[in-house]
């Protein structure tokens, strides 16, 4: 064993009192930061699941039609006089050329699944009660690889063939159908067909849930008028925080309209950030705690320790070398407290997961503690550690050992 | 310098040493030392109180520097090696006891031990733990080997520390008073076995003490007064 580590552990086990007590205020500091970078992290991805449940990560869609300002021959140079603005009349568009824009779309790297899609407003009809929907026709083998409806149906099946329909669970309380019940769609545009309910699907989206009514693509394009056209192609891609400048590429490439989840989600994501935000802040101060605990009881036991210093010094030992028993205690105490941290946080974490729970038994908060967590935590220990016993071992290095040495 | 040039040189040689502490005013505690002592001597160094005996002891281990003067170590000339050589010179060349045994509370006694064998090397190894228990052996501690220092008594501690002072076989061993703080009797067994040593050994030793009864009893006494060597004999 090199003699720095062999003193440094001794001098660790003789100061064992001030060692114990460190090392519980390191374990409490990292198992603050794991169990609040796990929560945090955890509530980050659900919301982020939840959010990209209904969502695809980009949509494509057709140019909107501007509203054209009517211009008028300009009454001096460089100003242009807009007068009134006529808005075009709200109609479901489709792409044109579709087919080989979703090809060349399937084609990008970037992009993992590409689904055609039409929508349109309608209204579901049973009896006398009518609900507004929103009219969805898909192709399901494709689509449920972009938004994973398959995953979350609860009774049923999606829609097989032109004459089913699945609707969101909160539209079947509504209407009081089931799977099995006939459902008649009337689009805006005036097209009624009547389908049989084949599944009904709950994505945690109340707003979706209640207006969602999925129809195979052909059935949706007769409806919503739209014949052999679509109205968007929706895109799986595999850097999830890179959509939006994939999205940006694709506009430039395509001329079409492209946007993606973070557009769509911005005051998310600017929560998430500010979330993100506050709880490095959060962890740098207690980075910052646990450096001035280890520094202190090192300057502590470095003043304690002056004679046995200067006696080393006089057997030998080398001012770097004494630096080191130094900075190996401020590591082995971070160390240390790391791995008490970690496995209070990682049971903290596993105690709120099994408690914390809604009457299904489902965790309330979705909490994950990561591998990568757990070494990140003990890294940043380990170089606190360090870092906080550089000046007591340069105290010590710098001792001059005849003084340490005198008897008083 | 080769081996056979350190054996050959003195094991300490002063020229002129001064020592002064202080800028305003400048006090001298060590004025002017001629002093040379060779292999396997066994010297006292006596004096009153603040006669500078430690402050000495501390130059000739090379804890300090010499304020002017030379000093040879084994032949070589301190004043030009750095500090790193002054630490590797020391651990080689020179063992210490001082009066208040300085052992290391965290260590047991045979761990206490062998510390200049681990300093010197960077690193432990199953052979010190050998060679430190042969040397709490000699002391007649061999049993006491795993005990915390702390749990022996003041002579037995003292004993540890000659141990440690020993293991290394350096050429000088420095003692400051190392039966300063012992009963008459425990002091007497103490001077006996560093006496016994200087003999198996051929170690040279220089001892403070405050007891002529004990300095009547070495080869050669060097007396300091006001930091001035006033006397240098033989007692036999
Ligand atoms: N680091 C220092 N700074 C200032 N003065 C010092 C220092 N070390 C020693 N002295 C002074 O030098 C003088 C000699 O001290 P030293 O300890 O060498 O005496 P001593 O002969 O060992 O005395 P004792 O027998 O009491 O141990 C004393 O006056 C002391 O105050
Ligand atoms: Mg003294």
């Amino acid at each position: 064993m090199p003699v720095a580590l062999f003193l440094a552990l001794k001098f660790l086990r003789e100061g064992k009192a001030a060692s114990t007590l460190v090392i519980a205020a390191v374990g409490v500091g990292v198992s603050v930061i794991v169990f609040l970078s796990a929560l945090i992290g955890g509530l980050q991805r659900s919301l982020i699941e939840k959010t990209l449940g209904t969502q695809a990560h980009v949509v494509v869609r057709p140019q909107e039609e501007r509203p054209r300002p009517q211009l008028r021959p300009a009454p001096s140079e460089g100003v242009i006089v807009a007068s009134r603005e006529q808005r075009p009349a709200q109609r479901v568009r489709s792409i044109v050329g579709w087919q080989r824009t979703m090809a060349e779309l399937a084609a990008d790297p970037e992009v993992e699944a590409v689904t055609p899609v039409v929508t349109g407003p309608g209204f579901a009809v049973r009896g006398t009660a009518s609900k507004s929907v929103a009219v969805l026709g898909i192709d399901p083998a494709s689509y449920v690889r972009v938004v994973t409806v398959d995953t979350r149906l609860v009774a049923g099946a999606l829609p097989r063939s032109g004459t089913e329909v699945a609707i969101g669970s909160e539209l079947a309380d509504d209407l009081g159908v089931e799977v099995g019940d006939k459902l008649r769609i009337q689009a805006a545009g005036g097209r009624t067909e009547l389908f049989t309910i084949a599944g009904v699907f709950r994505l945690g989206n109340r707003e979706v849930d209640a207006r969602w009514v999925l129809v195979t693509l052909r059935a949706g394009q007769t409806l919503l008028d739209l014949v052999g056209g679509v109205s968007s192609l929706e895109l799986r891609v595999r850097a999830l925080f890179e959509a939006d400048r994939t999205a940006a590429r694709m506009t430039a490439h395509t001329g079409l309209v492209a946007e993606s989840w973070m557009q769509l989600n911005a005051e998310l994501l600017t929560a998430l950030r500010s979330q993100g935000a506050s709880s490095l802040l959060i962890q740098v101060f207690v980075v910052l705690a646990v450096t001035i605990g280890i520094t202190s009881v090192l300057v502590v036991s470095v003043v304690q320790k002056r004679r046995e210093i200067g006696i080393l010094r006089a057997m030998g030992a080398t001012r770097r070398r004494i630096a080191a028993v130094f900075l190996i205690q401020g590591g082995a105490l971070g160390m240390m407290g790391s791995i008490v941290g970690v496995a209070t946080g990682v049971g903290v974490a596993t105690l709120f997961r099994r408690t914390a729970v809604d009457p299904r038994g489902q965790p309330l908060f979705p909490i994950e503690v990561e591998p990568s967590l757990v070494l990140v935590a003990v890294a940043i220990a380990l170089g606190t550690g360090l870092i906080a016993a550089l000046l007591p071992a340069l105290r010590a290095s710098r001792l001059d050992p005849a003084v340490a040495i005198r008897h008083e | 310098m080769s081996d056979a040039g350190e054996r050959d040189a003195p094991v300490l040689e002063l020229r002129g040493v001064i020592k002064e502490f202080g800028q305003d005013p400048v006090t001298r505690v060590l004025d002017r030392i001629d002093l040379r002592i060779e292999h396997g001597e066994f010297a006292a160094l006596v004096g009153p109180s603040g006669s500078g005996k430690s402050t000495l002891l501390n130059l000739l281990g090379l804890l300090d520097r010499p304020t002017a003067g030379e000093l040879r170590v084994l032949g070589r000339d301190t004043a030009t090696l750095d500090d790193a050589a002054i630490t590797a010179l020391r651990g080689r060349a020179i063992g210490f006891v001082f009066q208040f045994h300085h052992l290391l509370p965290a260590l047991s006694a045979v761990e206490n031990v062998m510390l200049p064998l681990v300093l010197a090397q960077g690193r432990t190894r199953a052979s010190d733990r050998t060679a430190a228990l042969e040397g709490l052996r000699e002391v007649g501690l061999a049993a006491r080997a795993d005990e915390r220092t702390t749990r022996l008594s003041g002579g037995q501690q003292q004993r540890v520390a000659i141990a440690r002072a020993l293991v290394g076989r350096p050429p000088l061993l420095l003692a400051d008073e190392p039966t300063g703080n012992l009963d008459t009797q425990t002091a007497d067994e103490i001077f006996e076995l560093l006496r016994e040593f200087n003999r198996r050994w051929r170690m040279a030793f220089l001892v403070v003490t405050h007891s002529p009864e004990l300095a009547e009893r070495c080869d050669r006494v060097i007396t300091l007064v006001d930091g001035r060597v006033v006397g240098d004999r033989r007692p036999r």
